[in-house]
């Protein structure tokens, strides 16, 4: 006997690796928003250049049976070459980039450069009111950062969405 | 017209206009008819269809009904339907019968104009984001924006149209790329870069199949619209493994006609509207073999209610139906066709027995739900009876029948065509053609169009309703343009009668805009378009009517006067469980209440 559908949530990034043609982003996007599914982040880009193809990332969440879902119904569409659940498949790198804009004068901005070393963080514009700091690393990370900014004068944020691999041998 | 330009040195074949590069591809894919309706942007087209014999056009009134009629002719034949319309409102016009296509999965390529390239995004006139409008409304779409991709992007949309689960494809074609010069190409012999539905089945998984159903004291298959689709082989493999288990199968309103309804071992449909029978064996069985269905809301009832208990076997082609509303124990991903024959040999191959005695025990149970005749109604004779629906359609299917003729059967949708599902009786597939998934009322008159088309000789018969009918009324012009000698068959009780009886079962009787007020004169209608119209409202004048229709080689509307207060029982109310029925007035003490969830149901 199957167990009935457990209503436990949980996270998923998804890997798609699809024909870099016209509308398949729109594809994938309105299959999300169509049938009520979650996007919590999302990165595309053309990742092989001779042979035309796209990967698309997403962060998405859900009970088991909704994430299961998800992977069929993106693994049916036609411009769809692969669809890989980096959550489930085992150990893997989730990584996303943010500028991040904090403006402020003395103790304060002395502070965020100092937190902004700890987390690695780098200065890539600088005036003698503001810092922009960019960053790379989990969104957890990023996320904790943004928060210790927030009462050092952060100003703006510019995130990427989350870029994902397999770790090890294994690819998609 | 010159003669298109002498092909350059360079190349080893004539270039040619895209829209004779078209043509030629649509032969070469074996395309015979084309449903479709002129506009400015698909003229090339249509010129190139003037200079050619090879490819018949039909020309319909309203574009939704020409995806209609390619849905009849591909259920009817099991090809892949041709529907060619403009831009703009052309296109707009074909999206119901795109998404009724999907939702029902039936092959259809639909050819539509576009502005000229240069003028895409520029709001130019008839100028419609078609691509856009229908991309959840068809499996795949295209826009072709270069000459060199005309023949292979038709060759890739009928491969996409036709395998795996089926669904319409829509290619979108400016009208520069028409009238420009296109190379040929034919169609590819490499497979496709990503798209390639699994069609063999798990050899694993079939043998765990076969350990489950064999082990079963409580069996039942419940067989969808993805065997018709397999093409009849599969239903041959189904009834071959039906019979040789001796096992109970229900159909979905889709897969009626995939196993003969006159075999004993047949219960009917299942369902909001099933029998007693195929309900109560759903609920009480301990392994379901699901091929080619879809747990749609329609057969589940409550999901959390729905069959508890069993160990679920489910065969698709399509691995998104799959656990997608209800979790099954196995999942063979596979052609139904292939599955079947798999099961089939794999059974024979066992030695294992089957529990006959828990099946005898199981068949007793059977019987005496199917004692309680749950379709049960009674008609009163005599001069000035009314005329109950059902037994209008009983008359109907049988006198069809003794006719002789080769019978195909379409609906529109409501009560009408769930007395049509519930006593029609299918012996074989593809002679029964509704709109299950969309619900489109007036879906059957094109659709029968499509199917006279393709069955010029048979005898092709819309069971519609006074409401739906006048949905897509306007092609009894087509009928009478090529002598289609379409029957329509209308069960006239004057209301909108599935909406209805759900305001007399769940909205106290206030009957809300259901009135079919103000209805034509269906005789004059029919004879208006050139065909012939009678009006019955005798239930002794019944057969007369019913056999001058038959008899008549002209399109004919029959209007049946029927009782306008009849229900169609038996019903599970929305939200309800299986075990929890309505049946009709007088057989059943209490009906279940309908939750505050049931009725936000539709």
């Amino acid at each position: 006997m199957p167990a009935t559908p457990d209503s436990a949530q949980r996270s998923a990034t998804i890997s798609v690796l699809v024909e870099n043609e016209a509308g398949v982003l729109a594809r994938v996007v309105g299959l999300f928003s169509g049938r009520g599914y979650n996007i919590e982040s999302l990165t595309v880009a053309a990742v092989e250049d001779g042979r035309n193809r796209s990967r698309i990332n997403i962060v998405t969440s859900g009970t088991a049976m909704v994430i299961e879902q998800i992977k069929a119904q993106l693994d049916r569409l036609v411009p769809v070459h692969r669809v890989a659940d980096l959550t489930q498949q085992g150990p893997h790198l989730a990584r996303e980039m943010a500028l991040i804009k904090v403006v402020g004068r003395g103790n304060d901005r002395a502070e965020a450069l100092r937190l902004a070393d700890a987390f690695r963080a780098r200065v890539v514009d600088a005036t003698v009111e503001s810092f922009v700091f960019e960053m790379t690393g989990s969104s957890d990370k990023l996320d904790a950062f943004v928060e210790l900014m927030r009462p050092l004068g952060l100003a703006e944020i510019s995130r990427t969405g989350v870029a994902a691999l397999a770790r090890g041998t294994r690819t998609i | 017209m010159s003669e298109p330009a002498p092909a350059a040195p360079s190349v080893t074949e004539a270039l040619q206009p895209g829209a004779e590069v078209l043509l030629r591809a649509l032969k070469d894919q074996g395309v015979d008819v084309i449903f479709g309706y002129p506009g400015g942007a698909v003229l090339p087209i249509y010129d190139a269809i003037f200079r050619q014999n090879a490819i018949r056009h039909i020309l319909v009134r309203h574009e939704q009904a020409a995806v209609h009629a390619a849905e009849g002719y591909a259920r009817s034949t099991g090809r892949v339907g041709v529907v060619l319309v403009t831009s703009g409102p052309g296109a707009t016009n074909a999206v119901t019968g795109l998404v009724d296509a999907l939702m029902d999965s039936i092959p259809i390529v639909c050819l539509t104009g576009q502005v000229p390239t240069h003028l895409i995004g520029n709001d130019a006139f008839q100028e419609a984001d078609t691509t856009g409008i229908t991309r959840p409304a068809t499996k795949h779409n295209y826009l072709v924006k270069r000459p060199q991709d005309v023949a292979r992007t038709v060759h890739e949309a009928f491969y996409v149209a036709r395998s795996g689960r089926p669904g319409p494809v829509l290619i979108d074609l400016p009208k520069d790329i028409l009238i420009g010069p296109a190379p040929y190409a034919p169609p590819a012999e490499t497979p496709h870069r990503s798209y390639r539905p699994q069609r063999e089945p798990d050899p694993a998984a079939i043998a765990r199949a076969v350990a489950l159903l064999k082990s079963a004291r409580r069996p039942i298959v419940y067989a969808g619209g993805g065997v018709i689709n397999a093409g009849p082989e599969a239903g041959a493999a189904l009834a071959e493994f039906v019979r040789r288990a001796g096992i109970p199968i229900t159909n979905t309103l889709m897969g009626l006609g995939s196993f003969p309804a006159s075999d004993p071992l047949f219960l009917g449909m299942l369902g909001m509207h099933g029998t007693v029978e195929a309900n109560l064996a759903m609920h009480g069985c301990d392994v379901m073999l699901a091929v080619g269905a879809r747990f749609d809301d329609r057969v589940t009832g409550r999901l959390d209610a729905f069959s508890p208990g069993s160990h679920k076997i489910h065969i698709d082609i399509d691995p998104s139906s799959i656990n997608k509303n209800v979790p099954v124990e196995l999942a063979i991903v596979a052609d139904a066709g292939q599955a079947l024959a798999a099961l089939n040999a794999a059974w024979r191959a066992d030695a294992t027995k089957q529990d006959r005695a828990a099946l005898a025990a199981w068949w007793e149970r059977i019987e005496a739900w199917r004692a309680t005749k749950c379709l049960a109604y009674s008609q009163a004779r005599g001069a000035g009876a009314l005329i109950k629906p059902q037994y209008a359609i009983e008359r109907l299917r049988d006198l069809s029948a003794a006719s002789g003729r080769e019978c195909f059967f379409t609906t529109e949708v409501g009560q009408h065509q769930m007395w049509a599902a519930q006593f029609l009786h299918f012996d074989r597939p593809n002679h029964w053609m509704t709109s299950g998934g969309l619900g489109t009322m007036g879906y059957g008159l094109p659709a029968a169009m499509g199917v006279q088309i393709a069955h010029p000789d048979a005898l092709v018969i819309d069971v519609a309703g006074e409401a739906s009918i006048l949905m897509n009324i306007q092609e009894l012009g087509t009928l009478a343009q090529y002598h289609l000698p379409v029957k329509v068959f209308i069960l006239n009780n004057e209301y909108m009668g599935m909406v209805r009886q759900w305001q007399e079962l769940l909205h106290g009787g206030r009957y809300a805009e259901s009135y079919s007020a103000a209805l034509p004169d269906f005789t004059k209608l029919a004879e208006s378009f050139h065909g012939t119209g009678m009006r019955v409202t005798d239930v002794e004048r019944l057969d007369e009517a019913i056999g001058a229709m038959i008899a008549s080689d002209k399109p004919f509307i029959l209007d049946v006067a029927v009782d306008p207060a009849e229900n169609c029982f038996p019903m599970i109310p929305s939200g309800a469980a299986h075990n929890q029925m309505i049946l009709g007035p007088g057989r059943q003490e209490a009906a279940p209440g309908v939750s505050d969830e049931g009725l936000a149901l539709v």
